[in-house]
């Protein structure tokens, strides 16, 4: 057999395996959502369909499934059949690019645990890790805001196209700070490979959320923003829009928004994993333990949304602008600045150095960002915006 | 190479009928949801080049931001009645649109045709790691940095641009 057989089989065999792990992780995470929440509310929770209601998903989906799949009379016919799978597709495709394991050697052939990862064959048969990996998961993260703007516009209903606009304008706001603040520790890493950012954190022996601290809560908060997640879950807002851009859709359909919003925020969550908390790597280097390492940290981080849903109450759409813009983006660059001179010129102290600052950067964007945003929502409140801006309200009208 | 081309051919289709696609679709946002197949189709294009990070930007800045923004402005707008209005109010362009399509066709098809003739140089080994981004960040910070600089430049008078003409109080 050919080595490039034996290397496109064994890419095959890791991708479904990879593809299906991520898949499992969507009904757990339906589940372990439902559960915490409820221990937040002080309820039970579902506890009724399997051991601690674990089957609950399953149940939950098969219902969803059984349903009837309604398109409303005006709807696009071509687009709003497809718009949800415009937001699962790259959900799905942005698993490629991370090392969920480092390298395993079967043979004389060893490879990364990654789907687009390195390949040594005999021979001299190499193929490498795929080069700027996190250009293409920003890419692709980028691309699922097509899904909620097409879902909102072809269902020919004025609450989804208003939560489809509100989404659109949201990602592509919070996209920005989300690209910038990953620069930081691309640059201690110095590549853009994935599995080269997990190396250079063992190799300074220190996990990029110390000397990156800035960057890890920008982050943070855009990688929420851009899954639509609470407290940023406005184009889905209840309250205001029904439901945003999946008013209209049921069944499956329906069911594949959700399944696209927990892919998004198991990729996401493994991008903070890969980036901030050292990747598959802790303690020892077995390889075979190294995939349970991420899952661990994996889950620290879905448990963490989860938390922040269940706490937090939603920002209003002024507030999510002017965090987005006013705070995120120039803390992001500011972060980003600071890495750059620091690396340039102490290299052999970076971390410590990058350490102090980020404690200090982090101190004074506290106390700047709550004035600033105090400051600039109480302007839009009281100044000239609510009358330039907004339609008259009836007593002026009057 | 068999692969090479059949990959190229099929990208080529889809991309030049897309773009056709995106000047006959009647529904504006159907044109743009055609223009952004066409940015995939090319980016395709580029990574058969084994220009990978050309690609990846390809996808990043236009498809995933900028298309986002005409789409957002399509919707925003709704165009669909609009546009017969729209023929109306420039007549002048009836008759320079088709003279000027004309020049760019002559164009177009006096590059093709020199490109046809003229001698092709011989394909050579890609250096290595070519088209990563690296070799990319090198060349624009060193030998195009006056280019790459003014383009932010122009950038940036475009965003300030656009803050003092939404600032301006009516």
């Amino acid at each position: 057999m050919p080595e490039i057989v034996i290397f496109l089989l064994i890419k095959l065999v890791m991708t479904i395996v990879i593809f299906a792990l991520w898949m499992t992780m969507v009904p757990f995470m339906i589940w372990l959502e439902r559960k915490v929440i409820a221990d937040i509310q002080i309820r039970i929770g579902p506890n009724r369909v399997g051991p601690f209601g674990l089957l609950q998903p399953i149940a939950d989906a098969l219902k969803l499934i059984m349903k009837e799949d309604i398109t409303p009379a005006k709807a696009d016919k071509l687009i709003y059949p497809i718009a949800p799978a415009l937001l699962m597709v790259p959900a799905l495709l942005a698993i490629a690019v991370i090392p969920i394991g480092g390298m395993v050697t079967i043979g004389e052939r060893s490879f990364t645990l990654q789907i687009m990862g390195e390949y040594r064959g005999p021979n001299g048969f190499f193929v490498p890790e795929l080069d700027a990996g996190i250009l293409l998961s920003l890419a692709l993260s980028s691309l699922g805001v097509y899904g909620v703007v097409l879902a909102g516009w072809s269902s020919a209903n004025k609450y989804s196209l208003l939560g489809g606009m509100r989404s659109s304008a949201q990602m592509l706001s919070y996209e920005l700070p989300l690209g910038v603040a990953l620069v930081g520790p691309l640059l201690l890493a110095s590549s853009l490979r994935l599995n080269e950012v997990v190396n250079a954190q063992s190799n300074f022996g220190i996990w990029f959320i110390i000397p990156q601290f800035v960057g890890f809560i920008i982050f943070l908060m855009s990688g929420t923003a851009e899954v639509n997640r609470a407290p940023f879950d406005l184009p889905e807002a209840e309250q205001e829009l029904i439901g945003g851009y999946h008013t209209e859709y049921s069944s499956f359909r329906f069911a594949m928004f959700f399944m696209a919003e927990y892919l998004n925020m198991v990729t996401i969550s493994a991008l903070a994993v890969t980036f901030f908390l050292g990747g598959y790597r802790l303690f020892t280097d077995i390889v075979w333990l190294q995939p349970i390492w991420f899952a661990l940290k994996l889950m620290l981080f879905l448990y963490l949304f989860v938390w922040i849903r269940g706490t937090w109450p939603r920002v209003r759409y002024d507030q999510l602008m002017a965090l987005g813009w006013k705070v995120s983006l120039p803390l992001a660059l500011v972060n980003l600045a600071i890495t750059a001179i620091v690396l340039a010129y102490v290299p052999k102290r970076a971390v410590l150095v990058l350490t102090i600052t980020s404690i200090v950067l982090i101190t004074i964007a506290y106390y700047g960002s709550s004035y600033n945003i105090r400051r600039s929502t109480d302007m839009t409140a009281r100044s000239g915006y609510a009358r330039r801006h907004l339609p008259e309200s009836e007593e002026t009208r009057i | 190479m068999i692969a090479e081309l059949v990959i190229f051919i099929i990208l080529g289709i889809v991309a030049v009928s897309s773009a056709f696609a995106v000047i006959l679709s009647k529904n504006p946002v159907y044109a743009v949801l055609f223009l952004v197949i066409n940015f995939f189709a090319l980016a395709m294009l580029y990574l058969v080049l084994s220009a990978q990070f050309v690609a990846f930007i390809q996808i990043l800045v236009y498809a995933g931001a900028i298309m986002v923004l005409f789409l957002f402005v399509v919707m925003l707008l709704n165009l669909t009645g609009a546009i017969e209005s729209l023929q109306d109010k420039l007549p002048a362009q009836r008759w320079l649109a088709p003279a000027l399509g004309m020049v760019l066709l002559v164009e177009i098809a006096v590059v093709f045709l020199s490109g046809f003739f003229a001698q092709v140089p011989e394909a050579s080994e890609l250096p290595e790691g070519f088209g990563t981004s690296a070799p990319v960040g090198m060349l624009l910070f060193s030998r195009y940095v006056l280019p790459f600089e003014v383009t932010s430049a122009v950038l940036l008078i475009a965003m300030v641009g656009s803050i003092v003409l939404a600032k301006r109080r009516p």
